[in-house]
């Protein structure tokens, strides 16, 4: 579904990312794991149009998507969340999972400012649709909090729940677990199972090696820029480079 | 509005509103258009105009934007006293008196009427406006430009637009303003006049519709306050602001709701 | 040709005055991050004190040293009043500053009085002849004391306690504070040095321009377009944007039109936002999405 080519990312004379290919099949949760700074993160940012490509093509179901901005990439089906929370927390937590249905909402504004009937029944009816959303994290009930008011942990799933109202056929999830606890970290590893009982595809990267191995279906190892080992989790977690790797920078799996 | 819900400040608005009363002035005038006419075009022309240094300007955050925006107010009132053929210099330019459809607005009475039914007007489809998935966005561009653009909007186009729709609506009221005072001058561009408009926005409270209007209601009915102490003015005028900016800096407008929120919290 | 020489050289004079509104703003701009505009009013806060001193009958060089000392006090009274703002953002602390500009123009036009006003040159109203062209002592004077002052600065900044821990603290405040550095004092500092630099500009330009309550519009905001011409942030960068935009004022005053004789500071401050936003220098981070 996902077709990375040889990318290529340089920052100064570094580079972050190094003629690096891969593909992610429809339908998997496929993580990308490695030390820090193994670019990870710039992998992301490459592929949703943050930074620019330096070399190489991305492809998503054989269309060339390189270089196409953020806000573009959600009309094909692409969304993502950030590793440091990005929720707008001038707004509730209803209005942020509205943002998510954002692409299929009328927003003309000469209707807008007459308040017209059509606008009316089209907020009410995504409504609907975003309280169903936050059903499944069970935070109906606090839909019209302050996002402000919530704890991290309720924020980063909240982060997911806005991706899906895009309704994405690929969701990047950059470190959705990060700074969170056991208990908070099971129950985002249970929402995107049920992201995927969806058949929505995810490239989820990802430091708790613990959730990497249980929910992935396919793994992408990198390592300073570079691919090191890709397979299934059995066959990662006895890869001797990835390993060697790992105990380097003090990780063990 | 630029301000409060794009999270943005504009140092320009005064210059806007002043050109674009000139040209509405000067079209009614020179070329003896009906003044209704007149202000459509200069709508027209002023909104095409900030449309285009919208881009490159809104690239700009923060203190930078806040120059350029400030920079292009001084050019447009440079503008406005050196081409004085057209604009009448510093000394400005009489205005005909105002018609729509030939119903003629002379006394101070029909002009109250006419702002207090447009203020009306546009506070009731700024409130629209607001509470609609378009204000939403808007919103969600001040609370996190990376979220709103992680979910498919085009954070500087919607930029754009509000940039736009402001300069329309100082437009209209620079406009206005000349037709009912009978009189333009470049003082109505400068950069003091821009000034007292944010000054106006930051005194209600960014980012509240009613805010403003406190605001310029404030700012309005202070200096005739004041014209006892006249020599104090400007005095007691910049040390009211430096009061509200150091004490209640989310504006007055923030002082209401407060009291809105105890009295709630006493009923339960 | 000696026209010409004539123009660089009114152009550099009134240059380096700009320079010198421009360091101030980069002064507080480094250590606080504040843009202050009330910078302008410092200038005119300096230049009608020491008219008026000279009025009350003392001597030329103690109304400009007290001059001085009263826009320091100036310079302190702004920063007290910024740190008692609950609020710290950027566009209230804009407008903070812009509300004490206001101030300082009402207060000028209470205490002082709204007339245009002027004063002998320190240095006589002598002049001499240098090719061809006549150039006054006063503006060889407001040469000498800016690039003293660019100077001075540069030492303080690279080679004092005092002006190294003031660097640390625009580099990285927590860190600093850390270090056991006092940034309320070093701010404070900053705050009375920026203002003291914008008085000299101010008592400079007198005898050449005159000065009155609302001189200091115009200046502060060219001081801040050269300010940002030269990369904000960067005090040489400043003198540079200064000169720069001195001399292409003179030169289009002269040749073109001197009705836009005003507008060349801000058409060259757009030109530099919107194509290096980092100045001509390049070597500031501007803040671009």
């Amino acid at each position: 579904m996902l077709k990375i080519n040889s990318v290529t990312k340089q920052f100064g004379g570094i580079k972050a990312v190094d003629d690096l290919s891969f593909r992610v099949k429809k339908g998997h949760i496929h993580s990308i794991i490695g030390p820090n700074g193994a670019g990870k993160t710039t992998l992301v940012n490459m592929i949703t149009g943050v930074y620019k490509v330096d070399h190489g093509t991305i492809f998503l179901d054989g269309a060339d998507i390189t270089n196409i901005t953020t806000d573009k990439l959600v009309y094909r089906g692409i969304c993502r969340t950030f590793q440091n929370l990005e929720i707008c927390e001038n707004l509730t937590v209803l209005e942020n999972v509205l943002l998510g249905f954002d692409k299929y909402m009328d927003k003309s504004i000469i209707k807008s400012c007459f308040r017209a009937k059509s606008i009316l029944e089209d907020e009410k009816r995504h409504k609907d649709r975003a309280l169903h959303l936050l059903s499944l994290i069970g935070l109906e009930k606090i839909a019209n909090q302050k996002a402000e008011n919530l704890s991290y942990g309720i924020l980063k799933k909240l982060e997911i729940i806005r991706a899906l109202g895009t309704s994405p056929e690929l969701i990047l999830l950059d470190e959705p677990v990060a700074g969170l606890n056991p208990k908070e970290t099971a129950e985002v590893a249970d929402l995107i199972k049920t992201v995927v009982a969806d058949e929505v595809t995810i490239v989820l990267v990802e430091h708790d090696m613990k959730m990497v191995m249980q929910i992935s279906d396919y793994i992408t190892v990198i390592n300073f820029g570079k691919k090191l080992a890709q397979g299934t989790p059995e066959e990662i977690v006895n890869n001797k480079d990835v390993i060697r790797a790992y105990l380097g920078s003090g990780v063990v799996c | 509005m630029f301000m409060g819900y794009a999270g943005q400040v504009s140092l320009g608005h005064g210059a806007f509103a002043g050109l674009g009363g000139y040209i509405a002035v000067i079209l009614s005038s020179n070329y003896e258009l009906s003044p209704l006419f007149s202000i459509f075009i200069s709508v027209i022309t002023m909104a095409i105009l900030a449309f285009i240094i919208s881009k490159p300007i809104l690239r700009l955050k923060g203190h930078y934007l806040a120059m350029a925006t400030l920079g292009v107010g001084v050019i447009i009132s440079i503008f406005l006293n050196a081409e004085d053929e057209l604009t009448g210099g510093s000394d400005g330019m009489s205005v005909d008196s105002f018609s729509i459809f030939g119903y003629e607005f002379t006394d101070n009475l029909q002009w109250y009427i006419l702002c207090a039914v447009l203020l009306v007007f546009t506070i009731w489809m700024f409130t629209n406006l607001v509470d609609s998935p378009f204000g939403r966005v808007l919103k969600s561009i001040q609370g996190s430009e990376k979220a709103a653009n992680s979910v498919g909007i085009n954070v500087s186009h919607y930029k754009s637009i509000v940039f736009v729709i402001s300069v329309v609506i100082a437009t209209i009221s620079g406009s206005l303003y000349a037709f009912f005072s009978g009189f333009i001058s470049p003082a109505e561009a400068s950069f003091s006049h821009s000034i007292e408009l944010v000054v106006m926005v930051v005194l209600g409270g960014l980012g509240r519709i009613y805010g403003a209007i406190i605001g310029a209601v404030i700012l309005t009915i202070l200096p005739q306050l004041l014209t006892s102490f006249e020599d104090y003015q400007t005095l007691i005028y910049g040390a009211i602001i430096i009061f509200i900016m150091i004490f209640m800096p989310k504006g007055i407008a923030s002082l209401f709701n407060d009291m809105k929120r105890r009295l709630l919290a006493k009923d339960k | 040709m000696n026209e010409l020489f004539g123009f660089l050289l009114s152009g550099v004079t009134v240059g380096f005055i700009y320079a010198l509104v421009g360091i101030g703003f980069t002064v507080i701009y480094n250590s606080s991050g504040i843009i202050n505009f009330s910078q302008g009013e410092f200038v005119m806060a300096g230049g009608m004190s020491t008219v008026f001193l000279l009025k009350a009958g003392l001597p030329l060089g103690v109304s400009f040293i007290l001059a001085i000392m009263i826009t320091s006090l100036i310079g302190i009274i702004l920063y007290k009043l910024i740190s008692f703002s609950k609020d710290s953002s950027q566009i209230s602390l804009i407008i903070l500053t812009l509300g004490f500009a206001i101030f300082l123009r009402g207060l000028a036009e209470v205490v002082f009085d709204k007339e245009l006003h002027t004063m002998p040159s320190f240095v006589g109203d002598g002049s001499f002849d240098m090719f061809g062209t006549t150039l006054t002592y006063q503006s060889i004077l407001i040469m000498v004391v800016s690039i003293v002052i660019v100077i001075f600065l540069y030492f303080f900044f690279k080679k004092t306690k005092t002006g190294q821990a003031m660097m640390a603290a625009s580099i990285n405040v927590d860190a600093a504070r850390l270090m056991g550095i006092n940034i309320k004092k070093i701010l404070m500092i900053n705050f009375a040095l920026s203002a003291a630099i914008a008085a000299i500009g101010g008592v400079l330009l007198t005898p050449i321009t005159s000065t009155n309550y609302e001189v200091g519009i115009m200046l502060g905001l060219k001081g801040f377009a050269a300010a940002i011409i030269g990369g904000l942030g960067n005090p040489f960068g400043a003198v540079a944007g200064g000169l720069v935009l001195g001399i292409l004022e003179s030169l289009i005053a002269g040749y073109i039109s001197s009705e836009y004789k005003d507008a060349v500071a801000f058409v060259v401050m757009l030109g530099i936002l919107f194509f290096m936003p980092g100045g001509i220098f390049g070597n500031t981070k501007a803040q671009r999405v």
